[in-house]
């Protein structure tokens, strides 16, 4: 490829606009995460966010440091975690599943009912976790097939299957499941020589899995592509519907894997289940810097996300602070988690428009 | 069509006189002298980046240079932004009009000086009437009441030059305001702006076909990066002195195409159908040859090679590479088989612009840079310098967005991401639309010598100089249907133009 002629910045035409799209980009794509900073990544301030919570949760709240508080306030969040680790996947892709919590309901009612009709439980585990995928697959198809925007699949899929599972249980409650089940989903037996619960315990191996997927493969690649331009991710001949068909089928798997635990670890299978759980997962993706747009973010940053809600949920009831004012600390960090990398972008946009004036 | 000669009013309407502006370090215009007379249609001829664009832009009033003057009857002025130059009675119509879709036609022209009523009521009867007249003035047949959504290109453009003369404007700016008309529109439009022309109003026009600016004007003033050419009578030039004092050098030299001896068949698209958008399309493309696939914007071109490759589906017909008919509407299998795409549009299909320079170029090659589905990053980062080095890109660091490089750039990195597929047809869509000169040369030695490695290369392209000068073969589209297939020695822009507007073709020497 010989080519002796001197380029000629001048008299490109496309330059402005290219460099003026320059600044809102921000830090770039893939494991670079947020855009925000260009000071501190948005995950890491995130998960030093979560330390600085935690070393003042350790020296003001009594009990808060101890073991056994630790496992259990780990194991609150284990359906929230588990499910926060596709919809991760999901939202870097550009994509949302709001009917994760519904899925979750559904598999616990369905667990409940046929145990109640006297089904053994290693059937009915898998039996669920066919069902998560289907229901998965159903949302999946509607996005890739019929060409409907996740949103509004999911929104409707919320509806309908936290219907379904109404109509598996009604109104009963079962309980009395197994107690070697329920002891493995109980913080009070956490693995062997930690304090780490069963579930937390799927969480880690689950996350360390999402992580290498997300940042380290060809597929991975492929999602922040999708996320970032679809249409560029199709033209570069990447499977864009077959891939996120795939993540729906995976998160359905995951929503109904976590009405299992949910049911274990209350005891209780209910038809609303987890009800509302899913915006917790979604506020706990996008406090740890997952664009909702798509293309940015990284699993570890999510993961940080998740961990802060925990601890700060931990922490405000063990301060005898009610439900509600949880809920609003919840709204209250996911609106700044969205605001602050737009303000940040504003900020240093002006400021970089002042340099280049002057 | 008979115009004054310019001498005969000694006083340009409006002029500029030395005058450079630049963006950055990017040198738009320097020394750059323009003149309009009363009376007068001046054409502007340059290539892509010539400066056009920024010298009406400070005609306008949107830019102010930053040497030189611009003079309003005789006199400087510095317009107040482009309603300064609006009110001196300078009036500038864009390729592309901009109309306010849900409001009538007579709404859109007198759009924020509406004629009022007491208390600040608007006169709907007196904007009807001032609009019907413009029409009538204008010798065109368009109803005030309608709303401009549905309004064709051609008459959005009249609406606009309505809009113009509804200000009186002495001065009449053109920005390529042809490039999506028909024939007829086009010859309407002119008769539109001769009569303007010949009621005293100065005309500055723009377009890239040639003929238009022998039909309709009288003097052409030409820029080449940046810079004054020449302010010449037209009188006496011929296309191809335009074309050498837009380029600066023979066409020769510009487009380094040598022939070659095309080898096997490596592209063989047979009865390619798409329901309403391309018909019965038959072609191939042998081994080191390069065959452009020319005609109008429209004519369903990209949409073929689209088909081609697979991101669209056929409804009928079929793809064949090396003899092995190709999955239809799959990329990934097009891929494998050694099909390469370059889309037109960069920023949406090219590239994902958020994403770094070294991850675009590897996004082609995912499975390449490592075992078991991972990334290697050091790979990654070795090939990605590897095709910055080969293609000459201008870069600071490749885990910068591609977004922050120049089009030029942006386009080798494109090129870079679907060279390291090692192709064997690669399909080129626009290659080097909206790309500076340079690159643009770079552009075509890179097609060239690829193709002299034997790769089979099929360029869409609508420039047809590039066309002429890349092509061994040329094949037109019009209206979804392939109508000629012309061999490089009888490729000229009248039998490609004729092809391509769905005019008789001229007799090509027979073989």
């Amino acid at each position: 490829m010989n080519a002796p002629t001197p380029m000629t910045p001048a008299a490109d035409e496309t330059a402005p606009t290219g460099a003026a799209a320059a600044p809102s980009g921000g830090g770039g794509g893939g494991a670079r995460g947020g855009g925000a900073g260009r000071f501190l990544r948005w995950d890491t301030a995130v998960g030093i966010l979560l330390i600085a919570v935690m070393l003042a949760g350790a020296g003001t709240t009594d009990g808060f440091a101890e073991i056994t508080n630790l496992s259990a306030a780990l194991n609150d969040i284990a359906e929230i975690a588990l499910i926060a680790l596709p919809m991760t996947l999901l939202v870097v892709a550009g994509q949302v599943d709001l009917s994760v919590a519904s899925m979750l309901g559904l598999s616990s009612a369905l667990a409940g009912a046929l145990w109640d009709a006297g089904w053994a439980f290693e059937l009915i585990v898998p039996l669920c976790l066919v069902v998560g995928v289907l229901g998965g697959l159903l949302n999946g198809w509607l996005v890739t097939r019929v060409g409907l925007p996740a949103l509004a699949v999911t929104i409707g899929t919320l509806t309908l299957y936290r219907g379904l599972a109404s109509v598996v249980l009604g109104n009963k409650a079962v309980s009395d499941f197994p107690e070697a089940y329920a002891q493995w989903a109980s913080y009070t037996e956490p693995v062997p020589g930690t304090f780490i619960p069963y579930p937390i315990a799927v969480f880690i191996v689950l996350a360390v899995l999402a992580a290498v997927v997300l940042h380290c493969t060809a597929a991975g690649r492929a999602l922040f592509a999708i996320g970032a331009q679809e249409d560029a991710a199709r033209f570069a001949g990447i499977r864009v519907r077959r891939i996120k068909l795939a993540l729906f089928a995976v998160t359905g798997f995951m929503a109904s894997f976590a009405g299992i635990v949910y049911t274990l670890r209350y005891g209780s299978a209910r038809a609303d289940n987890g009800l509302g759980l899913e915006l917790v997962v979604i506020a706990s993706v996008l406090l740890g810097g997952i664009d909702f747009n798509g293309g940015k973010g990284t699993l570890g940053g999510a993961v940080a996300g998740v961990l802060l809600i925990g601890v700060l949920n931990n922490l405000l009831t063990l301060n005898d602070i009610s439900n509600e004012i949880q809920v609003i600390v919840t709204g209250v960090l996911l609106v700044a988690s969205v605001l602050t990398p737009r303000v940040i972008a504003l900020v240093t946009e002006r400021r970089d428009r002042r340099a280049a004036v002057t | 069509m008979t115009q004054p000669e310019p001498g005969a009013a000694p006083v340009p309407v409006l002029a500029l006189e030395g005058v450079s502006k630049s963006f950055g370090n990017v040198r738009a215009l320097q020394g750059v002298d323009l003149a309009l007379h009363a009376g007068e249609a001046h054409a502007l001829a340059g290539e892509n980046g010539a400066g056009k664009s920024t010298l009406i832009k400070i005609l306008g009033g949107v830019h102010t240079p930053e040497a030189g003057t611009v003079r309003l009857d005789g006199s400087p002025v510095v317009f107040a932004g482009p309603a300064g130059a609006r009110d001196a009675g300078i009036a500038v119509i864009y390729q592309e009009p901009m109309l306010f879709a849900d409001l009538s036609i007579a709404e859109n022209i007198f759009m924020g000086r509406q004629p009022r009523r007491a208390l600040g009521r608007i006169d709907h009867g007196a904007v009807r009437e001032a609009t019907a007249a413009l029409m009538r003035r204008l010798g065109v047949d368009l109803d005030p009441d309608r709303p401009a959504r549905g309004l064709s290109i051609a008459d959005q453009q009249i609406v606009e030059i309505a809009k113009a003369l509804s200000f009186d404007a002495r001065v009449l700016i053109m920005d390529e305001p042809t490039a999506a008309l028909t024939g007829t529109e086009t010859a309407r439009l002119f008769s539109v702006v001769e009569a303007l022309r010949a009621a005293g109003a100065a005309v500055l026009f723009i377009s890239h076909r040639l003929e238009e600016i022998f039909r309709l004007c009288r003097r052409v003033t030409t820029l080449r990066d940046g810079r004054l050419v020449a302010t010449e009578a037209l009188e006496g030039l011929t296309e191809d002195d335009l074309v050498r004092r837009m380029v600066g050098r023979d066409l020769e030299e510009l487009y380094p195409k040598q022939d070659t001896t095309p080898g096997a068949r490596a592209l063989t698209v047979r009865r390619l159908t798409r329901e309403g958008v391309f018909h019965d399309v038959s072609f191939d493309v042998r081994r080191g040859e390069i065959v452009a696939l020319a005609g109008l914007v429209g004519a369903g071109r990209s949409e073929v090679v689209q088909a081609v490759f697979g991101v669209d589906r056929a409804d009928a017909g079929e793809v064949e590479v090396d003899g092995t008919a190709l999955k239809p509407g799959s990329p990934t299998a097009a891929m494998d088989a050694g099909v390469a795409l370059v889309p037109e549009d960069r920023r949406q299909r090219g590239l994902v612009m958020e994403m770094s320079i070294e991850r675009n170029i590897a996004l082609t090659g995912l499975d390449r840079l490592g075992s078991a589905g991972m990334v290697r990053r050091s790979l990654e980062r070795s090939r990605a310098a590897d095709w910055a080095v080969r293609l000459r890109l201008k870069y600071n660091r490749l885990t910068d967005t591609a977004g922050v490089l120049s089009g030029g750039n942006q386009q080798k990195v494109v090129l870079a991401k679907w060279l390291a597929t090692e192709p064997g047809v690669l399909i080129v869509d626009e290659p080097t639309r909206g790309i500076d000169v340079g690159t643009k040369a770079e552009v075509h030695r890179l097609l060239t010598s690829l193709a002299e490695e034997g790769i089979a290369v099929l360029m869409v392209s609508s420039d047809l100089p590039e066309v002429l000068g890349m092509a061994d073969r040329v094949l037109v589209m019009h209206e979804g249907r392939l109508v000629a297939e012309i061999p490089r020695a009888d490729a000229t822009e009248e039998s490609v133009m004729a092809a391509a507007t769905g005019r008789p073709i001229k007799r090509p020497s027979e073989r």
